[in-house]
């Protein structure tokens, strides 16, 4: 083993999907993992890293460890990461890497939407969803079940389709009576699931992407974006190419193992760690009126991190409640 | 009725920020103060429980400060009031305190009111107690206000980077512990001299050359921290100068004192706006042109849900945004607001000027 030769660790923790790179330092990507989070972001991170483990074939270094996405806070507390980022600065590090000229990214993830404006290769301006999942995967993946159509082939059907139904697109609720409602006019279901595929492209424009300076190259991504039909769509709309690489289910973990990278910390990662038991324990503070909910993150029996707290009491209690 | 006894009289007011020791100076001559509980979640959920789904989130705050503060056995409750839907909350809230079968008299400010005038509607409260004597306590109070707002302000620009970390926090803690203890308006100024010296010899570890942020927006979410998540405080421990105009004493300011102020936000805001957008959306945009010609890093725009006024302001805040590749980001507060997504936003903002800056310093 080459001593010289450091790796780095990165992990998106989603609220659907976790997933996991390993690159060298000149960011090649040596080894990948994508599997559900399954509602349980310790053992999808635990899995991701025995898979990891076992793509990788052979020993190696590892000397650095992002997390982002929703578990970012749990999971890097617990691994001991170098770097933990929000997903908007994570993935348009990791785009930047393959898309050096990118000006607009589009993401639609399982709960949440965002776009990222880039400038000469920063980032100048960014929204994401609030309050509503409306054009979202879990959305998108709710309305397949509803058709008994295998979400993976949602985007066949939109494809096939010569005359697309104009579905309300503004909120879940609304597209669901408008759906079920051109469903029992008779339209076909081609035309249905093509709507739905404009309806999710117009909502996401007029909300997430409202007075944002959409320029081209256009880069596509979340796991929404491996759906043809919302590609063509966006296509369509935005009268532009959009672009979709293999890799853009993981650029958030690329971009944070890339941050772990230029981070000036090292650490010595030990793939042993997934063998360790780490759980999570939850209480209310009841210090005052605010009634915090505290999580205690433990490994074994000791208190690694507690938060959640406003102020001080809180975080005294967690201390306190797991004193050896 | 001749013998109207005002030792009866409980009264309550709202909470803002760090001002109730003022609003306290004005009501203690007049009758005994009933201060409702700190707000915490329970006072929104209480306000969001009884209020209407869709009034905005002040009002829900105050609703619950003033259903916490009648059960702590207030009978008198006070309303300020404004331009924008704030104007009429007093009487919805009235109306709800009644439903729920409290018993109270309620006050509010009287329309397009002076000092003058409204000090007359506050005798009311309490005949006995001389106009003279109530024009005093309200200039006690609005010194107050300018030594709390006057102190904040170095504090905001400075806490970021302080190299003993709580410092300016428990220093601006005893102030106004001792700020509250003042009964005229020399030793008012004597504290507030001596505590800004106090806050001046903190030591700072500062880059010549900080990141600066400026909160721009509605005024009730900017100056109570809690129904903002600490906004102010989280991107101080981000290492950035937190700039703001908008504080008591400057909306008093500008409302009496120099009216001229209002006009010469519009100004600033040409060619944004031509006409005034209600409330303080004006300022808003006024302040934003401004901050972006004056090289700021960048603004964050805050308000609550559907708050009207600043809504207007916001397609102006786009186009400034991108004439003068101002970054701004923009947060709407709600009864269902979620941290996490405030925090996530945040620190991406913070990423993005940090980016930006070192871009620009490498050319």
């Amino acid at each position: 083993m080459n001593k010289d030769n450091k790796f780095y660790l990165g992990l998106d923790i989603g609220s659907i999907s976790t997933k996991g790179v390993i690159i060298d330092k000149d960011d090649n990507i040596i080894a990948q993992s994508y599997l559900w989070t399954e509602g349980d972001p310790i053992n999808a991170v635990k899995k991701v890293i025995e898979e990891l483990k076992e793509s990788l074939g052979k020993e190696v270094k590892i000397v650095g460890v992002g997390t982002t996405g929703s578990a970012r806070e749990l999971i890097g507390t617990i691994f001991n990461a170098t770097v933990i980022k929000n997903e908007i600065t994570a993935h348009a590090i990791g785009t930047l890497k393959f898309h050096p000229d990118v000006r607009t990214i589009f993401e639609i993830g399982g709960q949440d939407s965002k776009i990222i404006i880039i400038d000469n290769g920063i980032v100048v301006d960014y929204a994401m969803n609030t309050l509503c999942v409306a054009g979202t995967g879990s959305f998108l993946s709710s309305q397949a079940k509803r058709l008994a159509i295998p979400v993976e082939e949602f985007g066949d059907y939109a494809l096939r389709s010569k005359k697309p139904s104009k579905i309300a697109g503004r909120c879940t609720v609304f597209a669901e009576s408008d759906l079920v409602h051109k469903i029992q006019m008779g339209h076909t279901r081609e035309d249905i699931i093509a709507g739905l595929c404009d309806s999710i492209v117009n909502n996401y424009l007029n909300n997430v992407g409202k007075g944002k300076n959409i320029e081209m190259p256009i880069v596509f991504q979340g796991g929404v974006s491996k759906n043809i039909g919302v590609l063509k769509s966006f296509e369509k709309i935005t009268n532009s190419e959009v672009i979709v690489d293999e890799y853009g289910h993981l650029m958030g973990a690329i971009g944070v193992a890339i941050l772990a990278k230029q981070s000036d910390k090292e650490i010595d990662f030990d793939f042993e760690i997934k063998d360790l038991n780490f759980r999570t324990s939850g209480f209310e503070c009841g210090g005052c009126p605010n009634n915090c909910e505290i999580v205690c993150v433990l490994q074994g029996n000791k208190i690694l991190d507690a938060w959640g707290n406003r102020c001080e009491i809180g975080r005294e209690k967690a201390l306190a409640k797991y004193k050896q | 009725m001749e013998k109207e006894n005002n030792k009866t009289k409980k009264v309550c007011f709202p909470h803002m920020g760090n001002y109730f020791i003022a609003f306290k100076e004005i009501v203690e001559p007049l009758a005994e103060i009933i201060s409702p509980p700190p707000i915490t979640k329970k006072t929104v959920e209480l306000g969001t429980r009884y209020g209407p789904e869709s009034a905005c989130i002040p009002f829900k705050y105050n609703l619950g400060n003033y259903i916490e503060a009648l059960d702590k056995g207030a009978n008198f409750v006070i309303q300020a009031g404004g331009g924008c839907r704030f104007g009429y909350y007093g009487e919805v809230q009235e109306e709800i305190l009644k439903k729920l079968g409290y018993e109270f008299e309620f006050f509010k400010f009287p329309n397009d009111y002076n000092f003058l005038t409204l000090a007359r509607a506050l005798q009311k409260i309490n005949p006995k107690v001389s106009i003279v004597k109530i024009l005093y306590s309200l200039g006690l109070a609005y010194f107050k206000i300018r030594a709390i707002d006057k102190l904040d302000d170095y504090v905001r620009l400075n806490i970021g980077f302080e190299i003993e970390k709580g410092e300016f926090e428990k220093t601006f803690k005893l102030f106004l512990k001792d700020l509250e203890k003042d009964k005229k308006i020399l030793s008012i100024r004597r504290t507030q001299a001596r505590y800004l010296k106090l806050l001046k010899n903190i030591k700072l570890n500062k880059p010549k050359n900080p990141i600066r942020v400026v909160i721009l927006g509605e005024v009730y979410v900017v100056m109570e921290p809690f129904s903002n998540f600490n906004i102010e405080k989280q991107l101080g421990a981000k290492g950035v100068e937190v700039h703001r105009h908008s504080s008591l004493s400057t909306t008093i300011h500008d409302l009496f004192f120099n009216k001229r102020v209002m006009k010469e936000f519009l100004e600033k805001a040409r060619p944004y706006l031509r006409n005034d957008t209600g409330a303080h959306g004006t300022e808003t945009v006024g302040l934003a042109h401004h901050s972006a010609k004056a090289g700021f890093d960048g603004a964050i725009h805050i308000k609550p849900f559907g708050c009207m006024p600043e809504v207007n302001a916001m397609s102006a805040l786009h186009r400034i945004s991108n004439d003068y590749k101002f970054p701004i980001i923009y947060f709407s507060f709600d009864s269902q607001t979620s941290e996490t997504g405030v925090k996530t936003r945040l620190e991406a903002f913070y990423d993005l000027l940090i980016m930006k800056k070192q871009k620009n310093e490498q050319r």
